[in-house]
C-alpha cells in the first residue's frame, strides 16, 4: 500500500469477528470507470450471523455487497481491486467463474423480481438450473414454509408470480433465493418496497434463517438493523478526494455500534444527525 | 362550469385556483377529437368490407361454399373455387413465419442482450428496418434474378436425394414455393424483429439482475428467463408478421408460379389469394370480378380469423406469465 493510500485509510480499528468468517472481504479499491467508488474497507461475513450495512445513500454498502458475489460484473465499467475470499478461495480469481459464485452466493434484490412463470417455476428455477434429481416438489415447497409463503400460495402455484402483492413477491424471491440452499444470502434493502406488515413478516424470516444461512443485510433503516442484525458495518462517505468515496468507517457487534459507537461519525449517523 | 367549493380556503396568498372554462373546453374537445379518431377507424373498415362484400354477393349466392372447397379457376366455364389458393396462401405464409420469424427473434436477441455495443446495435437495427423499406416488386425482381437461380442446384440435389419425402416430391421448374417462401421471409423480418426488440426492451433490468443473480450463464439467463419474458410481445410479432405474409401480393405474384394446384412440395409453382387478385384483375370481366371480391372477401376473413386468434393466444400467455387479467 503506497503512502497516500495509506494515509487515506479508515482510522477504525479491524474488527475480527468471534466465529469464523464465511466471507471475507478485503477491499482495496472499487470503480465505476474513472470514479473510485468504494475503497479500503475490510468486512469479514461471519457464519451463521446477520451483517448488516448501514451508512448515508452513496456510501458504496450496496456496492460493497454485489461486489461479494460478483453481482457487478453486470457492470461493464466496474472494476475491483481487493479480493473475496469465500471458503478460502478468493472469488475475484482469475479461473473463477462468477456463475459458480452466484450459485453458492443467493441474493435477494431491493425491488421484488419474480420471473414471468408460476409460482412453482419460480421456486424451481434454481433447483432445475443445478439439475436437482432430488425431490423438487418437496424443497418448493419447504422453500416456500421457510419464506412463511407457503400457506397464502399453496392454492395457486400455477399462478404467475407476478400476480402476488409487493409483499408476497419479495417473500417469493426470498424462496426463489433458499430452494437451492445457498451458503450465504446477500439481502440488498429487501424491505425498502414493502409495507410495514410485509417488512415485519421478512425480517421474522430473516431471522429464522440465520439457522441455516449467513445473511449479509443492506439496509437504509438504521432501526432494522438493530432489529435483526447481529453484527453492522456502518460505511460513511469521503468526499475529501473531490469524489464520493464510500468506505467503512467502523463494524462492530450491533449492540455496540448503536450504543457505544467508537467513531465520531457513526456517533452522529446512529444518533441521526444526519442519514 | 363547475363551481369552486374551496375558494375561501385559509392561505390568502394561495394561487391555487380551478382550472377555467377554457381549460374544460379543450379537455372535452381534445376526448371527442380521440373518439372519433377511433370511431372512424371502425367506421372504415366496416365500410371497406360492407364494399367488397356487396361487390362479392352475386358470387356469393351463385358459389356458396364450394367457392371455398373448389380447386378449379375457369372463368370460361364459369367455375371459380380458391382451395389451391387459400393452400398457397397458408403454405407461403407458414414456411415465412418460421423461416423470418426464427431470424427475427435471433436478431433480436443478438441485438438485446448485450452481445455487441449498444451504439452498434442501433446501426444494426436500422440497417434490417431498411429491409422494410425495399419496395415489394424489387423483392419480386431480386427473387427472379437471384434466389429462383440460387435455389436451383440446391433444390436439384435435394429433389434427386431426398426426392421421397413430399416436400421435395417435385423439380424446381422455376418460380414456386421455395423462393416465394424464402423471399416472404426475408420481407417479414424486419417486422418481427422490430417489435420483438421492443419487446425484450420492454424487460425490466431487475429480471435480468435476478436471472444472473440465481447463478444462470448468458443463455440460460436468455433461454429461461428472457425468452419467457419476452413472449407475449414475441408472439404478438409473429402474429403481425404472419399477416403480413398472408396479405403480400407483389413479390409473391411475381415468383410464386401462379398455378391452381396442392402440392407439399417446396419446389412446385403454386399461388396464393392475393397473387390471384392481383394478377387477375386487369384482364377480368364482370362476372370473374364478382368472384375475385369473393376471394377478396376470403382473403380479408383468414387475416382477421388469425389476427384474432394471435390475439387470444397472446392474452393467454399474458394471463398465464405476468399474472394480469
Amino acid at each position: 500500500m503506497s503512502a497516500t493510500a495509506e494515509a487515506m485509510a479508515p482510522r477504525a480499528a479491524a474488527f475480527s469477528p468471534i466465529g469464523d468468517a464465511v466471507i471475507d472481504c478485503q477491499l482495496q479499491k472499487v470503480f465505476y470507470g474513472d470514479f473510485l467508488a468504494v475503497r479500503n474497507s475490510h468486512v469479514p461475513i461471519e457464519k451463521g450471523k446477520i451483517t448488516g450495512f448501514i451508512g448515508p445513500s452513496g456510501c458504496g454498502k450496496s456496492t460493497v455487497l454485489r461486489s461479494l458475489n460478483r453481482m457487478n460484473d453486470l457492470i461493464p465499467s466496474f472494476r475491483f481491486e481487493g479480493h473475496v475470499k469465500y471458503h478460502g478461495q478468493d472469488v475475484y480469481g482469475k479461473t473463477v467463474d462468477p456463475v459458480v459464485v452466484r450459485r453458492y452466493i443467493g441474493m435477494v434484490f431491493q425491488q421484488p423480481n419474480p420471473f414471468s412463470m408460476s409460482i412453482y417455476d419460480n421456486v424451481a428455477f434454481g433447483l432445475r438450473l443445478n439439475r436437482y434429481k432430488g425431490d423438487v416438489e418437496e424443497r418448493v415447497q419447504k422453500a416456500l414454509e421457510r419464506a412463511a409463503l407457503w400457506k397464502e400460495v399453496k392454492d395457486k402455484l400455477n399462478k404467475s408470480g407476478l400476480s402476488l402483492s409487493g409483499g408476497q413477491q419479495q417473500r417469493l424471491c426470498i424462496a426463489r433465493a433458499i430452494a437451492t440452499e445457498p451458503d450465504v444470502l446477500l439481502m440488498d434493502e429487501p424491505c425498502s418496497a414493502l409495507d410495514p406488515i410485509a417488512t415485519r413478516q421478512v425480517e421474522q424470516l430473516m431471522l429464522e434463517l440465520k439457522e441455516r444461512y449467513t445473511v449479509a443485510l443492506v439496509t437504509h433503516n438504521m432501526q432494522q438493523a438493530t432489529r435483526v442484525a447481529d453484527t453492522t458495518a456502518f460505511f460513511g462517505v469521503d468526499i475529501s478526494g473531490g469524489g464520493r468515496t464510500g468506505y467503512l468507517v467502523e463494524m462492530g457487534e450491533t449492540r455496540q455500534i448503536f450504543q457505544d459507537p467508537q467513531e465520531e461519525l457513526t456517533k452522529q449517523y446512529v444518533s441521526g444527525e444526519f442519514s | 362550469m363547475a363551481v369552486n367549493p374551496f375558494q375561501h380556503a385559509d392561505s390568502a396568498s394561495s394561487v391555487s385556483g380551478p382550472p377555467s372554462g377554457g381549460d374544460y373546453l379543450a379537455d372535452s374537445i381534445f376526448r371527442i377529437i380521440a373518439l372519433s379518431c377511433a370511431a372512424l377507424i371502425v367506421v372504415l373498415i366496416l365500410y371497406i368490407l360492407w364494399e367488397i362484400g356487396g361487390l362479392a354477393l352475386p358470387a356469393m349466392a351463385q358459389h356458396g361454399l364450394s367457392f371455398v372447397s373448389g380447386t378449379t379457376w375457369n372463368v370460361g366455364t364459369q367455375e371459380f373455387g380458391v382451395l389451391p389458393e387459400i393452400w398457397g396462401t397458408l403454405y407461403s405464409s407458414f414456411l415465412a413465419l418460421i423461416l423470418g420469424g426464427t431470424f427475427g427473434v435471433a436478431i433480436a436477441i443478438f441485438l438485446t442482450q448485450d452481445f455487441i455495443h449498444a451504439r452498434l446495435a442501433a446501426v444494426f437495427r436500422t440497417i434490417v428496418e431498411l429491409l422494410a423499406a425495399i419496395p415489394s416488386v424489387v423483392y419480386g425482381l431480386w427473387g427472379i434474378y437471384v434466389v429462383i437461380p440460387m435455389l436451383r442446384p440446391v433444390a436439384e440435389w435435394l429433389h434427386s436425394e431426398l426426392g421421397f419425402i413430399p416436400i421435395f416430391g417435385t423439380e424446381l421448374s422455376g418460380p414456386g414455393m421455395a423462393p416465394a417462401a424464402l423471399v416472404l421471409a426475408i420481407m417479414i423480418l424486419p417486422t418481427v424483429a422490430a417489435i420483438t426488440v421492443d419487446a425484450f426492451r420492454r424487460i425490466p433490468y431487475k429480471v435480468k439482475e435476478a436471472a444472473y443473480g440465481m447463478g444462470t450463464t448468458r443463455w440460460e439467463a436468455i433461454l429461461k428467463v428472457m425468452l419467457p419474458t419476452a413472449s407475449s410481445g414475441i408472439l404478438a410479432a409473429l402474429v403481425l408478421g404472419f399477416g403480413r405474409a398472408l396479405g403480400e401480393t407483389m413479390a409473391l405474384a411475381m415468383l410464386i408460379g401462379n398455378s391452381n394446384q396442392i402440392n407439399l412440395s417446396l419446389f412446385a409453382p403454386a399461388n396464393t389469394l392475393a397473387s390471384l387478385l392481383a394478377s387477375s384483375f386487369p384482364e377480368a370481366g364482370q362476372i370473374e370480378v364478382q368472384a375475385l371480391m369473393y376471394a377478396a372477401v376470403v382473403l380479408l376473413l383468414i387475416t382477421l380469423i388469425v389476427n384474432i386468434v394471435g390475439l387470444g393466444i397472446q392474452q393467454y400467455t399474458v394471463r398465464k406469465f405476468e399474472g394480469k387479467t
